[in-house]
């Protein structure tokens, strides 16, 4: 008996299996949307991931050049739908600075508001389904219980949820509820007593901590050759906050830190978007009480027309650099519209960093990527 | 023998951690009432949506069937998707004089993105979001609208 199980053990160790194909998606649970990964595996040991976009793909820098500017931000809401906010500000942003206005001071601070708040909801949003790709089916639930306090501030301001539109050229929609103030501060106040029982949830969660500690390591020279930015780059330790370096609307006013990591590895990056959502509460707080009064719109032209030439702003959304770049020739509709997505960039390193991992760890990097496929696709 | 020990430790400090988790979801389980789940199909009579929650652009009409659009047609430009369709006919009022008045606000359900321009750019604030999210229908053409009401007529004292 002894020997057979001997001479079994021998031949497993010379079992070669071949390499094989696996379509992880497009309707894959972990991958977060339609995006198709063509893995190439033996046994369980991922060899090559090949990431393949495309599926919702919607046209939408083609579509803009046959809008006027003040139409662009909304479909802007469509591209990653868990930062619209900034996206729609990008787009504004963009269009002010060609036309050299400056907005009022209110307009600036409900629009930092709004950046953060939104912040939080995709970081919570991220919490929560990431969780779920590892497991924690729990975290889900709470996460989604959270998020639902922001939507109901944005609702009563802005009248939407998730493709908000708040923001349009020259100030926001507009003017801030007179309950959001308060309600923002009863939100800080609650979150702040909720995030310490995220990090017992999970964080300290052993499980939870064997299956992403050292898994996916990207390293600061990746990070920095691959165009890695937000929260992932950050975790690898490359100070790319656009926030801090490029500073707009009412960034400049405010003191935040900018958290960088170390490590680079799946726990790291799980460990920022938690620091950030602190610093995020920390701003919140510092602008919340000090809206200066005033207009909450410019009063724009009917007809908006950008000067002739090229036009790039850039934000910090939720994933990282959202650019966008407008060629305009002097008509109401840009010329040439691209947006630089943060997604897109952060998407093409899992190749690299997936190498020779668990095909379970690869669900375990992707959560902690943040990916939001509209994004990646436009 | 130490590695045993801090084996035995490691163990009793994965289970703590797991434990910390269990408390978190305990104190959920019993205060149920802290729980936010809204029986939505059931408190449809008590749901009130927030004011400027935008479900779906109506004309709101007064009691003499009355309404506030000129028929400019600004509504039209600006909508991003093509949604709105203004069809306009020419009357002769009491004064013999020809005039263009709306004949149909023709809104399309079916392709508008909630975008709010609409309403924001209407010179006499004649449509306005509605709180009516229930847009579910058994054919296409009932998400076609005809905004202004049979029979309705323009508001006195609407500058043209
Ligand atoms: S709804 Fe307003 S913008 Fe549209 S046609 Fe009527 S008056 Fe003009
Ligand atoms: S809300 Fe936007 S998409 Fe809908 S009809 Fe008005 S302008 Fe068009």
């Amino acid at each position: 008996m002894a020997e057979i199980i001997e001479k079994f053990i021998s031949t497993t160790d010379q079992i070669k299996t071949d390499e094989y194909l696996v379509n992880m998606g497009p309707q894959h649970p972990s991958t977060h949307g339609v995006l198709r990964l063509l893995v190439k595996l033996e046994g369980e040991i991922v060899h090559n991931v090949e990431p393949h976009v495309g599926y919702i793909h919607s046209g939408i820098e083609k579509m803009t050049e046959s809008l006027t500017y003040p139409q662009i931000p909304h479909l802007t809401d469509r591209m990653d739908y868990l930062s619209a906010h900034m996206n729609n500000e990008a787009v504004c942003l963009c269009v002010e600075n060609a036309l050299q206005v400056e907005v009022p001071e209110r307009v600036k601070y409900i629009r930092t508001i709004f950046d953060e708040l939104q912040r939080l909801a995709s970081h919570q949003l991220w919490w929560c389904a990431s969780g779920m790709d590892l497991g924690a089916l729990t975290a889900f639930f709470y996460g989604l219980r959270d998020r639902e306090d922001i939507l109901d501030i944005f609702e009563e301001t802005c009248g939407a949820r998730l493709t908000l539109n708040y923001t349009v050229p020259g100030g926001v929609m507009f003017d801030i509820h007179p309950n959001f103030q308060r309600k923002v501060k009863a939100f800080i106040t609650k979150f702040k007593k909720i995030l310490p029982e995220y990090d017992k949830l999970l964080t300290g969660n052993i499980i939870f901590q064997n299956r992403t500690k050292g898994v996916g390591v990207l390293s600061k020279e990746d990070a920095i050759a691959f165009g890695v930015t937000g929260p992932t780059g950050r975790a690898s330790g490359f100070s790319c906050d656009v926030r801090k370096h490029h500073p707009y609307s009412a960034y400049p006013l405010v003191k935040f830190e900018e958290k960088l990591g170390t490590d680079g590895d799946s726990f790291m990056r799980w460990k920022l978007r938690m620091d950030e959502m602190w610093e995020s509460l920390h701003i919140i707080e510092q602008l919340i009480d000090n809206i200066p009064e005033g207009d909450y719109a410019l009063k724009m032209k009917g007809v908006i027309k950008l000067p002739e030439g090229e036009f790039y702003q850039r934000v910090e959304t939720a994933r990282g650099e959202l650019g966008v770049y407008i060629v305009s020739d002097g008509k109401k509709n840009p010329y040439r519209v691209k947006f630089r997505s943060p997604g897109f960039s952060n998407l093409f390193t899992i190749n690299h960093i997936a190498k020779n991992w668990k095909i379970a760890d690869l669900v375990a990097i992707m959560a902690t990527f943040d990916l939001v496929i509209p994004d990646i696709d436009r | 023998m130490k590695s045993f020990f801090a084996y035995i430790a490691e163990i009793f400090s994965a289970i703590w951690s797991l434990l910390t988790g269990m408390k978190v979801t305990a104190k959920y389980f019993f205060t149920p009432w802290k729980n936010v789940t809204q029986q939505y199909p059931e408190n449809r009579d008590t749901l009130v949506m927030y004011e400027r929650f935008r479900g779906e652009v109506i004309m709101p009409h007064n009691e003499n069937n009355e309404h506030k659009c000129t028929g400019c047609g600004i509504c039209e430009i600006n909508c991003p998707n093509g949604s709105i369709e203004i069809i306009s006919k020419s009357i002769v009022n009491e004064e013999g004089k020809k005039k263009r008045v709306i004949d149909q606000h023709i809104y399309h359900l079916s392709m508008c993105t909630f975008c709010n321009l609409c309403v924001k750019t209407c010179p006499s604030d004649a449509i306005v979001m509605g709180q009516n999210f229930e847009h579910a229908y058994w054919n296409r053409t009932s998400m076609t609208k005809v905004l202004n009401q049979p029979g309705s007529k323009i508001m006195e004292g609407i500058k043209e």
